[in-house]
């Protein structure tokens, strides 16, 4: 069995966003890049399965350089090998092309896993376009996941309210989140991981020419929020006053 | 030319969003000299759409399609797209449009843009703004393909009535129906009678300042008098408090109610994140130094155990004006 993971590398929840360039380009001096969270759970997951079924599992992130540290923590935690899509992510549609390419010129992979959503540029829609590129079965918002006999797979996907279980069979893509695998059970690099994620392959192709369908021209930050408006605790008729004649949601 | 819209239905009635769609749509329309038109599945009310400037719609009465699958919903929001000769589509942020935009956007070459918080800007290209980096930034983005796809951000534009007469069609797509056999729905599990996360207009959330989750109920009952949905911070739903269902945040779930009122929760950046599309934000927090106070709208620093049930008196007296 073969387990493709597809890693977005993401500034840390905690950084600064800031714009340089005449607000042309996010700044990235001083950020922290990690693993996407919603990543981490379908990476975990996919240790899971290759624990219990000596699956192959393979890392993709098509980015420069700069995001191999953070590839490498993914082999720490176990994956076999890397594979490095030598290209700035310019849109998502880019970036499916360059992920399908590798995709449809490799051996067949029966499980893609992507996270849901990327934290940075929020399109949550790289998995979907890539489903569409590879012609693969594809399930988004993915809140669980059992293999069964004869390829088949039953999925759990969040729905407005709850979830929905449906029953599909592999090759599938998945966009994950948390409740694929829980949150205690996250997967994170160990010494031991560490040292033997050096002997394994990193590999970086060049990208595929693509064009791209969308394209930022510029940033701002949000407008800053006014001052708190504080009650006092003895005074909640002044409180029920604001949120109904000023803020008018009650 | 007309500009489409994907309309929802939740137990047969136009969904919410489908209205904020339409809003959107005829803004835009007006400005462009378009129609709108929307297109759905089992829309009991579609005339309803009218209201927000909809001149038609059309509605698939085929009891196959009024279950929603994200590769049949595609083809018929498509073909839709192709009888009106759409080059703008818009679709919500619901879970099943989010499952169904990146198939669609497929099917159509459509550039697509996500988080979208405006309308198209003003001058030569077709730029939208939308909301990058959780929120914590903007982007202008240019759309370069000819077939438009945008995923607004829910309670982002909001709802504007706009009468407009309009007319209701039996729509018939051609769909490949066997999508619904490759994807098998077995079970749906569904709360009901309680009003969802995503849909609601005021959440009441409650955190680790409550001590334990035997004292929950006046968190519900603030919320019923409310007509609220009841959320939960990461640690309580964690230690099984709550249940994961309410968990919001960077890894749960993101809303955007008008009001988001959190109650003993000190507002760490990875609660904001699923917090901040909220129009307005209430704190109350024994903690004068909470980092969500910093954050929100409005705030009462004091104990919960006090301030909730006091508050709750108070608004069922306002209530009963």
């Amino acid at each position: 069995m073969r387990i493709l993971f597809l890693m977005s590398s993401v500034p840390d929840t905690t950084s600064k966003i800031n714009f340089t360039d005449n607000n042309t380009k996010f700044d990235e001096s001083g950020i922290q890049y990690v693993i996407n969270p919603h990543d981490e759970f379908g990476l975990t997951k996919a240790m899971q399965i290759k624990e219990k079924t000596g699956a192959e599992l393979v890392v993709l992130n098509v980015g420069t350089a700069k995001t191999e540290p953070v590839i490498r923590k993914v082999l720490a935690i176990g994956a076999d090998k890397a594979v490095r899509i030598d290209a700035d992510p310019l849109d998502s549609y880019f970036t499916a092309v360059q992920i399908a390419h590798y995709i449809n010129n490799h051996d067949e992979f029966d499980l893609i896993i992507a996270g849901k959503e990327s934290l940075d540029y929020n399109g949550g829609m790289v998995h979907g376009l890539v489903a569409g590129m590879t012609g693969k079965h594809f399930i988004n918002a993915v809140i669980g996941l059992e293999l069964k006999d004869n390829n088949a797979v039953e999925v759990a996907r969040e729905i407005d309210g709850g979830k929905e279980f449906i029953e599909t069979s592999l090759p599938l893509i998945i966009g994950g989140q948390k409740g694929l695998v829980k949150e205690e059970e996250l997967r994170i690099p160990n010494m031991r991981g560490i040292m033997m994620a050096r002997k394994k392959p990193l590999e970086v192709l060049p990208a595929v020419e693509a064009t791209v369908k969308t394209k930022i021209d510029k940033f701002e930050k949000p407008a800053p929020k006014g001052a708190i408006k504080l009650v006092d605790k003895d005074n909640l008729d002044q409180l029920i006053d604001l949120l109904h004649n000023e803020a008018k949601v009650i | 030319m007309s500009i489409l819209i994907y309309a929802e239905q939740q137990n047969g009635k136009v969904a919410k969003s489908a209205k904020e769609l339409a809003s959107y749509a005829k803004a835009y329309a007006d400005k462009t000299g378009q129609d709108v038109v929307a297109v759905g599945a089992g829309l009991e009310d579609a005339d309803s759409l009218f209201q927000y400037g909809v001149s038609k719609v059309l509605n698939v009465n085929d009891e196959t399609l009024k279950t929603f699958n994200a590769f049949a919903h595609a083809q018929m929001v498509a073909q839709a797209a192709d009888q009106q000769g759409s080059g703008l589509i818009l679709i919500s942020d619901s879970n099943d449009a989010v499952y169904m935009g990146s198939i669609l956007a497929d099917k159509l070459e459509a550039g697509y843009v996500s988080h979208v918080i405006g309308l198209p800007e003003d001058g030569g290209n077709f730029t939208v703004k939308r909301k990058v980096f959780s929120n914590k930034g903007i982007a202008y983005t240019e759309v370069l393909s000819d077939k438009k796809l945008l995923r607004l951000a829910k309670n982002s534009f909001g709802i504007i009535e706009n009468p407009v007469s309009g007319s209701v069609e039996d729509f018939k797509p051609e769909i490949d129906k066997s999508v619904y056999e490759t994807y098998k729905i077995t079970k749906v599990d569904k709360a009901t009678g309680k009003v969802s996360l995503s849909d609601a207009d005021i959440i009441v959330s409650a955190g680790r300042g409550l001590k334990g989750p035997e004292n929950w109920g006046m968190i519900e009952e603030l919320a019923e008098v409310l007509g609220a949905a009841t959320a939960c911070s990461k640690p309580v739903a964690d230690i099984g408090w709550r249940p994961h269902t309410e968990h919001v945040g960077q890894t749960g779930k993101q809303v955007a109610p008008n009001l988001y009122i959190a109650i003993g929760i000190s507002g760490a950046i990875q609660h904001l994140a699923g917090v901040n599309g909220s129009k307005n934000m209430l704190v109350i927090n024994n903690d004068p130094e909470a980092p969500f106070f910093k954050a929100a709208d409005y705030g009462v620093v004091g104990d919960a155990f006090e301030v909730v049930p006091n508050l709750i008196e108070k608004l069922k007296a306002f209530k009963n004006q």
